[in-house]
């Protein structure tokens, strides 16, 4: 498994139209732009007494994961009871595969249930990729974050975010910072930031935590906070992700708080209207001070909420028909 | 009806018309009214402003409804459905385009009762034409018309409103 997979012929049929969404990499801007327009009409859905559509009524979908995680598993799961679709949570870190079993033949055994749609969440790169490569036509897979890769749902749930408060993209410096060497929330956003066409996309963290060459991403690369705050109308706050780290990438967590971490004071520097984003969970202290993170420029929460919106947006897409290539006639 | 009389202000003032007459007959207090994307909401807008409601005009988007997602999968979306008013318990006139299989208002019956349990629906639509197929049927209608199934009638708006036929 690697993360170059060319993953982009794999995620559209021959319609165009979304089959598997595993990364941002390679999508169309319009596709991005229709993602964020059904999340829109979906969000009418939590104000019915009924918060359910029954739109994927009949359908299974199973969230298959093999990494644990509160945040995504939950809006996953929410967003596929919203669409009225059985849901079956699968935890694989004490299941088959812990007796041996392998990926293939525990994907294989939950493809016999006939079920519709797997969200996988690996700590391997290429795992989602790897899977939809190999299910049956008729099922869809959802990227849930692989690796160091990529987590697509992630990061159009931020872009959607963006969108709401901002209103567009163009005119907009965005500011992503920290830990980008271990983040595929950071890898996804960029990508999906630049297809959005903003105005400049900024990295900002310590040499040991940039990968090599990531300006070839299409970023402006700081390892001042400071500096690099200058301005921006959006800063997207990353978590230290110490589980990913073997070796010694910052001296402790005190001195990374004193030179990376966003502060009251810090945050002065960027625009007055600037909006800080966090994909969670936040480690107070450490990349934000609890100040910032519950302050009134923090829409950490709202982005919480989009996740269902814009997940429900990108299963319903995806979800194959019964009947494929059939046009349809309105049905008045 | 034949195609000449397709002038889509004599509709209007006829569905106005039989509105009116529905609402005294039931007696109904106090009507809401909803428009169906995007049709429906443009003659909504214009009966609701002509029958002179209180309360502001509501939109159903019904794709997230509709029973043809299992074989044809999701429409693109263009709008969200807003009922700016409580559902429960009112009085609701529900207007569409065009009355042809019934499905289109079966899902939005389904939508609205996701909101709340209405004390009645009256269903007005601009023409009712021949092809339906479950047991619903309009309490309203401007004018009625008899096509062959290979033919669609569709209104192009919102400004100016006209009825158009085709054949698919």
């Amino acid at each position: 498994m690697s993360a170059a997979l060319p993953a982009r012929d794999l995620q559209l049929d021959t319609t165009g139209r979304l089959k598997h969404f595993l990364t941002i990499e390679g999508l169309r801007r319009e596709l991005l732009e229709r993602i964020m327009d059904t999340a829109e009409s979906f969000s009418s859905v939590t104000e019915q007494t009924v918060k359910k559509v029954p739109l994927l009524r009949g359908k299974t979908v199973v969230n298959l994961f093999f990494e644990t995680s509160t945040r995504t598993r939950t809006t996953f799961e929410l967003a596929a009871k919203r669409l009225s679709a059985d849901v079956l949570n699968v935890n694989i870190a004490t299941s088959a595969t812990s007796k041996g079993e392998s990926l293939l033949d525990t994907i294989r055994n939950i493809e016999a249930m006939h079920v519709d749609m797997f969200v996988v969440r690996h700590a391997e790169s290429g795992a989602a990729h790897f899977i939809a490569r190999h299910v049956a036509p008729h099922v869809s897979v959802i990227n849930a974050g692989d690796g160091r890769h990529a987590h697509p749902t992630q990061a159009m749930l931020d872009m959607f975010t963006i969108r709401k408060l901002k209103g567009g993209f163009e005119n907009l410096t965005v500011a992503i910072v920290g830990d980008i060497l271990h983040s595929r929330v950071a890898r996804s956003e960029i990508h999906a930031l630049n297809i959005l066409g903003a105005k400049e996309v900024r990295v900002i963290g310590p040499r040991t935590l940039l990968p090599a060459a990531v300006e070839s991403l299409g970023v402006v690369t700081c390892h001042d906070l400071d500096e690099g705050l200058e301005a921006v109308d959006v800063v997207i706050m990353l978590r230290l992700q110490k589980e990913r780290m073997s070796g010694a990438f910052i001296p402790s967590e005190h001195e990374y708080f004193a030179r990376f971490g966003l502060t009251g004071k810090r945050l002065s520097r960027a625009r007055p209207d600037a909006i800080v984003m966090h994909p969670g969970p936040v480690n107070r202290g450490v990349e934000i001070d609890s100040e910032v993170a519950d302050g009134h420029r923090s829409v950490i929460l709202q982005q919480v909420t989009h996740g269902i919106a814009i997940r429900m947006a990108i299963m319903s897409m995806a979800m194959r028909p019964d009947r494929e290539g059939q046009s349809g006639d309105r049905l008045a | 009806m034949s195609e000449a009389s397709l002038d889509v202000g004599t509709l209007i003032d006829r569905l106005e018309t039989a509105l009116r007459e529905e609402i005294a007959r039931r007696e109904l207090l106090d009507p809401v009214m909803i428009g169906i994307h995007t049709g429906g909401a443009w003659i909504a807008e214009r009966l609701h402003a002509r029958l002179g409601l209180k309360e502001p005009l509501g939109l159903l988007n019904i794709s997230f409804y509709r029973d043809d997602f299992s074989e044809i999968g999701m429409h693109p979306q263009v709008s969200r459905s807003v009922l700016p008013f409580r559902v429960e318990g009112r009085n609701i006139l529900l207007i569409d385009d065009v009355f042809y299989t019934g499905r289109t208002v079966r899902a939005a019956l389904n939508e609205i009762f996701d909101y709340g349990r209405p004390a009645q629906v009256v269903l007005g639509v601009l023409i009712e034409r021949n092809g339906r197929q479950i047991p619903i049927r309009p309490d309203c209608i401007g004018g009625t018309l008899v096509l062959k199934a290979e033919q669609r009638i569709k209104l192009t708006g919102p400004e100016p409103l006209a009825l158009s036929i085709h054949s698919v």
